[in-house]
């Protein structure tokens, strides 16, 4: 279990993260989602040990102060794979596999007759190397990809290798920076469920940063929200996502807009929810035209999308907010129309 | 049709200059090596007497090579990927040396090492150790700087990601680190050996005649024993070898393209105490010789005093005219081997950074970019003795000996300008371009905001190396008007205590003058100069 006890980290001497206080079990994959410049790499950077940090970063209760990063048994995938360029792709996915066998042959000349005797067992248990490159680049859906140089892959396929790498030693803790940031839109999607499904199947505990809140909710099953170096709000992440912690916080996550006094006291009687709050984050689809809505709004602009009409309309006393419509309606500015609330996308906000 | 017309025509005046001062100087003493058939040539390098120059070029210049990249590889890390107090100082005193004149470096050497110098004790003097540790003080700014450019610009994330994967320090340096640098230090150890080799003034000053690399055999031979069938075909074996290392060399050169954002150098951690240790013990190494120099130039009849100083306003015993005179001579000759060199070489750059249109245009620059590089590969005693046999004529002509010079810095000037401009994105052209700029206001509001610099850093870059320049001087400059590197040859071949002390004086001057250049053309922060 990582658990990080009032850390604040310096970066070029200003600090960056103040004082975080976070645990992640076992098992479980956590986002730490924030804007850029909020401190989340920086954060990421001091758990592998590559940035010095005040307070306490530990792994199953010991202090890893003074463990250098080789040492902390952790893996690191960056935004960009970072392949070593001069090697294989096999030879990349090696790369730790060996290293452990380097390892493994040091203890022998020290030990050599306790090794020798559990040698021929371990033998039995794990498959060769080769085998479990090939098994590795299987799971990332690259098998074959071993003979090729990392300069001819795609970007897709180089984070795929740096996974497969990264999952090699059977980390403790897996430390994703960004890993799905470089890709475009599409492939993004696609590798983020690999990337959970991945996870999941290896049963890593893994800690990701990123930006981008849908990488964070497909791949991780706990969210922790960064902003300006201090941890905002942590937990499971649907439940981080129901209900944030407050405006700042509801607008990163993709609510579209918070209202407050008033207009949120008029939107949650009009839409007769039976609940009721001062300040209120909605998503852009919140408001769905009904002709037998209870909220009567002014359409302000229409836009077509390829899955419906996304509108920005005047409601009557709560003032502009985003509605949508169905393809097959597609208002006009200055129509009037009818509204109703899709309380499923909207957040109650506590007051401040 | 017109993109060629325009790339001939920048072309053009590099290229005929080219031609008539390099090509024909050095196709003139290939023929006259050849002018009885190819029987003598043979002869010569049948002699024992070549095999044993042969050996020793290639003997010495392998181990200064060596030994440069292990003393330099350290320095290279602690002054490109650590930032402490007074790194930029250390950074532009150790580029000092590269840029000191060969002469001054082999007096240097010969006080720090001679009977009476402070490690006179070692009885280096006059041995190829010696002769090897001023290569090495010499060539070892080449590895630090084409090293530590390269080291600047790696990203430090993936030996991160290697740490993170469970290997230690050394690992990392081993197994990511190094195959990362290998192309920088193969390129920086073929220059340097390419320097070692050809090297004139630190062996002929230090050798004497007991050691002779084939660049000081040509001289001798010429000038001593008027050899001139001899000297032509070692001129020609020497343009042969050196012409299959430079395309050795250009296989591995990797384009040195300056990236926008690198890497912020670090605060040292207490690992890395030995590599600044070794930096240190680097620049004592470095610094020896040159603190010798200076205290043997105070130095007159076993006392402080500035008489060596005051001496060189009259012609002494050796000299027909005095060496301040001879000073005078130097910067004016320098002046003019700096405009000649940035002119040309500011042309070839623009020639061969513009993007080609097709393949044929491609080759045209290759070929060009491979021709103007040749210099750097002839030896400045061939092109001297080549100048001296095809331009003999001329010899009365006080441009000769600055066009001479400005081809000797021709190649450092294109290779400090080349990746700068090649940096440029071409697209910004096309955008000036779009917005109705011509030619030459393209390059006014894309090129010359980025290049002025670098320009600026390159002229510095030609002064010094004409300043210093030695081997072609020596065949070219007239006896009444000498620069300072042949007076100072001339000061220490003749006996007299007075003769040596003008010497030590006159060498501090010349290498205060190129220091104070080289550190104004540091301060311009130009991350391309003395880098290959």
């Amino acid at each position: 279990m990582l658990s990080l006890s009032h850390v604040s980290v310096a970066y070029d001497g200003q600090e960056t993260v103040h004082d975080v206080t976070l645990d992640l079990a076992d098992g479980h994959v956590l986002a730490v989602l924030g804007p850029s410049g909020s401190g989340k790499s920086t954060l990421l950077r001091a758990i592998a040990g590559l940035e010095p940090a005040r307070g306490t970063i530990a792994w199953d209760g010991r202090s890893l102060a003074g463990v250098p990063t080789h040492k902390r048994g952790f893996a690191l995938m960056f935004q960009d794979g970072q392949l070593f360029e001069h090697l294989s792709v096999a030879r990349n996915v090696e790369y730790p596999l060996r290293l452990r066998r380097d390892r493994a042959e040091r203890l022998r000349r020290d030990r050599a007759e306790r090794l020798r005797r559990d040698r021929a067992e371990r033998l039995r248990r794990t498959p060769g190397r080769a085998a479990r490159v090939a098994e590795l680049l299987d799971l990332v859906g690259l098998a074959g990809y071993g003979d090729r140089m990392p300069a001819t892959l795609s970007g897709g396929e180089r984070q795929r290798v740096a996974l497969a790498r990264a999952l090699a030693v059977e980390p403790r803790l897996l430390l994703l920076d960004e890993p799905l940031s470089a890709l475009d839109a599409g492939l993004r999607e696609r590798l983020a469920g690999d990337l959970r499904r991945i996870l999941r199947d290896a049963g890593t505990t893994a800690l990701l940063v990123t930006h981008d809140q849908e990488e964070a909710f497909t791949v991780a099953d706990r969210l922790a929200v960064l902003r300006d170096g201090r941890l905002v709000q942590e937990g499971e992440a649907a439940k981080v996502w129901a209900a944030p912690a407050d405006a700042d916080t509801a607008l990163f996550l993709g609510y579209a807009r918070v209202l407050e006094g008033d207009a949120a006291r008029r939107l949650l009687d009009g839409a007769a929810t039976g609940r009721s709050g001062a300040r209120v984050a909605v998503r852009r689809s919140a408001l769905v035209l009904d002709d037998a809505g209870p909220l009567a709004a002014i359409v302000v602009s229409a836009r077509a999308t390829p899955e419906l009409v996304r509108l920005v309309v005047d409601a009557e006393g709560v003032g502009i907010v985003d509605a949508v419509a169905p393809l097959d309606r597609h208002p006009g500015p200055g129509e009037r129309i009818r509204l109703r609330l899709d309380a499923s996308r909207l957040a109650l906000l506590p007051h401040e | 049709m017109r993109r060629a017309a325009a790339l001939l025509a920048l072309a053009a005046l590099p290229v005929a200059v080219l031609a008539v001062f390099f090509v024909l100087p050095v196709s003139g003493m290939v023929s006259r090596g050849f002018s009885d058939g190819i029987g003598p040539v043979l002869d010569v390098l049948g002699r024992p007497r070549t095999h044993r120059v042969l050996w020793f070029t290639v003997w010495s210049a392998g181990t200064a090579t060596a030994l440069s990249v292990v003393l330099g590889l350290p320095a290279a890390y602690a002054l490109h990927r650590l930032s402490w107090p007074g790194s930029r100082v250390v950074r532009a005193a150790l580029l000092v040396p590269f840029v000191l004149p060969t002469v001054v470096v082999g007096v240097a050497f010969r006080e720090l090492l001679g009977e009476a110098g402070p490690l006179g004790f070692l009885g280096l003097d006059g041995t190829a150790a010696g002769i090897v540790a001023g290569l090495v003080f010499f060539n070892v700014a080449v590895v630090i700087r084409t090293v530590g450019a390269a080291w600047e610009s790696l990203d430090p994330r993936a030996g991160e990601a290697a740490a993170a994967l469970g290997a230690g320090p050394a690992t990392v340096f081993r197994t990511v680190t190094l195959p990362a640098l290998r192309p920088a230090i193969v390129s920086a150890a073929t220059v340097v050996f390419l320097f070692c080799a050809t090297g004139f003034g630190v062996v002929l000053t230090m050798g004497g005649l007991r050691y002779s690399s084939v660049e000081t055999e040509i001289y001798l031979l010429t000038t001593n024993l008027l050899d001139l069938q001899a000297a032509a075909a070692l001129s020609i074996l020497q343009l042969v070898v050196v012409t299959l290392l430079l395309t050795a060399a250009a296989r591995v050169r990797v384009p040195a393209v300056v990236r926008r954002s690198v890497p912020r150098p670090r605060r040292p951690r207490r690992q890395d105490v030995p590599v600044l240790v070794a930096t240190a013990v680097l620049l004592a190494l470095v610094a020896a010789p040159l603190v010798t120099l200076l205290v043997g130039s105070l130095r007159a009849q076993g006392h402080w005093s500035l008489a060596n100083y005051r001496a060189l306003g009259t012609p002494g015993t050796a000299l027909l005219v005095p060496v301040t005179t001879a000073l005078a001579t130097s910067l004016r000759t320098a002046f003019d081997a700096t405009w000649m060199a940035l002119l040309l070489g500011g042309l070839v750059a623009v020639v061969v950074t513009r993007r080609s249109h097709g393949s044929t245009e491609r080759r045209v620059r290759g070929v060009l970019d491979g021709f103007f590089m040749l210099p750097l590969g002839v030896s400045a005693v061939t092109l001297g003795f080549g100048f001296l046999i095809t331009l003999g004529s001329f010899r009365e002509n006080p441009l000769l000996v600055p066009i001479a010079q400005a081809l000797v810095a021709l190649p450092l000037v294109v290779r400090t300008l080349v990746p700068v401009l090649g940096g440029v994105d071409d697209r910004l052209r096309q955008a000036a371009a779009s917005l109705g700029a011509g030619p030459l206001r393209q390059f006014l509001t894309v090129d010359l905001p980025v290049v002025w610099k670098p320009l600026l850093a390159a002229a510095g870059f030609a002064f010094t190396v004409s300043l210093g320049e030695f081997g072609a001087t020596s065949f070219l400059a007239r006896d009444e008007s000498p620069t300072v590197p042949v007076v100072i040859f001339r000061l220490i071949g003749h006996p007299g205590a007075m003769n040596y002390g003008m010497a030590l004086a006159a060498s501090v001057v010349l290498a205060a003058a190129t220091a104070v250049v080289m550190l104004l053309v540091e301060r311009l922060r130009v991350p391309s100069i003395g880098a290959f």
